[in-house]
């Protein structure tokens, strides 16, 4: 069927982030004259060419609803969408593609299991922990869940180095326990949490892990078993496919136990006027036409990136990090302050007093552990909003987000009102962050 | 033409009328949860019930900083009715920038917090003047009120 994707696993001979740029049509647009240098991609990545073409291909050859016709076009749909649902699979090493749920994003994911896992096993008292550095979307369903069974939400709290503090996260399980939300790769700081250890824990008091892998999917290899996660959420538009689609991950006995999250058409077998009979996983939980065309594209994106390898993906991450932290540390002096993990020239607490914004620096360059923290750089200026920061960027062409990250209590926490943030892709070079450079530059000019 | 004029980040780097009131007749304060913005906006009436003194506190971007500031200035003189009739499109005119949808709440935070200000001095003038009031009968009041304002915009 030549409409359907080959799921081509060939590596690349030579990682060249410029060449690969090129396949992004976007990058061939300019910005206020100038050419765009794209560093938000933590909010949403770029979409490659062969995405584009996979999702109007689908459009203009063979458009038609999944599972409910005998026709070609109805076969074809189908089959396309379901090798994504294998694809899928095969990207986080799942055992079976039937574990393998599509919903909108990562959001829909994680309410998936707050509502139909959590309804049904959630009850008074019991407890649900989450960490300190978690997005709006694995807090506030929990936060929700939590109110509606009258449970306890428990939160891991970071250390001053900004990391998670596994010591308290240790003393908070005990048999009241039967959740651990937590993420694969912190939108705001980058960091990464040792899942492994987390989970084993969490396992050994009998808890639930559910991994919101909504960042790492795109930055590391995503491995369900060998983690060994009960669940796991992640959104396609962040790993270079179309909006509109997320993954959820679960162990099958799990998924299988639990009730439907949404009803209506597909997701019944059989259906009496009075009552009727859940279809089999997955689609028990995929009420109604599903977002076709996108889940579609996505298998194009997963080609593309296993083509790139998150082995190169992970090396060229952690180099655009090392040289972002140098260039942009030498601007401390200017009241530029940045909020990395393990970075050593950082100490600030929660205190609002001036040592917040001095710098003891111990060493002579800038230091990180680049194994804790991964292609997100966050930074705050003293004197000057990360809205205004980000303005003089994108007038220099260089998109940064600014704000709250959807992580309001740790940006309160960080004792912050807002920060800005570069977030790196492997399309990213050295010369896009010589860019934002000299947006610094002409920022801290302007302001100061 | 260029968001961060050099009026603008005069206004950001030398704010005019930043600071608090000590008794002020109205007072409030507004946050924008999408940026962290806070603004508090003080003011004082004087026996006619014009605001002889406004001042702004708290923290923003250039933009709502500088659109406070220049919005404090011109409270100056006006009756809370006349704040509360101040539109979005004299804060624009005043700034004289392109403000892009993404930025209009920074431009217009100021305002807003200006508005509530008015309100929680009307309400507070209002009842220790409850024997006067009963004298001029509210429409009456109110239309004093009204034509006098036209007067002051034109
Ligand atoms: C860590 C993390 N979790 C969850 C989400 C939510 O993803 P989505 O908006 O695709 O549901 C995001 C996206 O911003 C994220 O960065």
């Amino acid at each position: 069927m030549k409409n359907i994707p080959k799921i081509t696993n060939r590596k690349l001979l030579v990682f060249n982030p410029k060449i690969l740029k090129k396949d992004f049509p976007i990058f061939s647009r300019k910005i206020n004259g100038k050419t765009l240098v794209y560093l938000d991609n933590a909010s949403t990545s770029q979409k490659p060419k062969s995405v584009i073409d996979a999702l109007t291909n689908y459009y203009k050859t063979f458009n038609a609803n999944t599972h409910r016709g005998i026709h070609t076009m109805s076969e074809e749909a189908t089959l396309a969408y379901e090798k994504t649902r294998e694809h899928v699979a095969k990207f986080i090493n799942a055992p079976l593609s039937k574990e393998i749920i599509f919903t909108r994003n990562t959001t829909e994911a994680i309410n998936l299991v707050a509502y139909s896992w959590g309804e049904t096993n959630i009850h008074k008292d019991d407890e649900i922990i989450i960490s300190a550095i978690e997005h709006h979307s694995n807090l506030v369903p929990w936060q929700e869940l939590c109110r509606r069974k009258k449970a306890k939400l428990k939160i891991i709290p970071i250390k001053n180095d900004l990391t998670l503090n596994m010591e308290a996260y240790e003393k908070m399980l005990s048999r009241e326990t039967k959740l651990v939300s937590i993420t694969g790769m912190s939108n705001v700081l980058g960091f990464m949490p040792d899942l492994q250890k987390i989970i084993k824990l969490a396992h050994k008091n009998k808890a639930l892990v559910l991994v919101d892998a909504a960042q790492s999917a795109a930055h590391i290899k995503t491995d369900v078993k060998k983690l060994d996660c009960d669940f796991l959420a992640f959104s396609s538009h962040k790993l270079l496919g179309p909006t509109g689609v997320g993954a959820l991950y679960g162990k099958f006995q799990l998924l299988s136990n639990m009730p439907p999250f949404m009803f209506g058409g597909d997701m019944v077998k059989a259906v009496q006027q009075d009552k009727a009979f859940w279809n089999d996983l997955p689609w028990k939980f995929e009420a109604g036409t599903p977002n076709i065309a996108d889940v579609i594209a996505f298998n194009a994106a997963l080609t593309y990136l296993e083509k790139v390898g998150l082995k190169n993906i992970q090396k060229h991450d952690e180099k655009l990090l090392k040289y972002a932290v140098k260039k942009f540390s030498k601007y401390e002096k200017d009241g530029v302050r940045l909020i990395l993990p393990t970075y050593k020239s950082m100490d600030f607490s929660r205190s609002s007093d001036s040592k917040s914004h001095s710098f003891t620096r111990n060493s002579s360059s800038p230091t990180f552990d680049p194994s804790a923290t991964s292609s997100i750089l966050s930074f705050s200026i003293k004197g000057i909003h990360p809205h205004d920061v980000a303005q003089i960027f994108n007038d220099e062409g260089v998109a940064i987000r600014s704000g709250y990250h959807c992580s309001q209590p740790l940006i309160e926490y960080l004792n912050l009102s807002a920060t800005a943030r570069m977030s790196f892709y492997f399309y990213n070079t050295k010369e896009d962050i010589d860019r934002a450079e000299k947006a610094l530059q002409k920022t801290l000019k302007l302001f100061k | 033409m260029d968001l961060y004029s050099e009026i603008i980040l005069d206004y950001f780097k030398n704010p005019v009328n930043k600071g608090e009131i000590d008794k002020p007749t109205g007072t409030a304060s507004e946050y924008n949860p999408l940026c962290g913005d806070k603004i508090r906006v003080d003011i004082l009436l004087d026996k006619k019930g014009k605001v002889v003194e406004a001042k702004f506190s708290g923290e923003g971007c250039a933009i709502s900083q500088a659109a406070t500031s220049m919005l404090t200035e011109k409270l100056i003189g006006k009756t809370p009715a006349q704040i509360k009739k101040i539109s979005n499109e004299e804060i624009y005119k005043m700034l004289n920038i392109p403000i892009s949808p993404g930025r209009v709440k920074c431009a217009l935070l100021g305002l807003v917090t200006a508005k509530k200000a008015a309100i929680s001095a009307n309400t507070k003038t209002k009842t220790p003047d409850t024997k006067k009031s009963l004298k001029n009968p509210t429409c009456h009041f109110l239309q004093i009120k009204k034509s006098r304002q036209r007067g002051t915009t034109r």
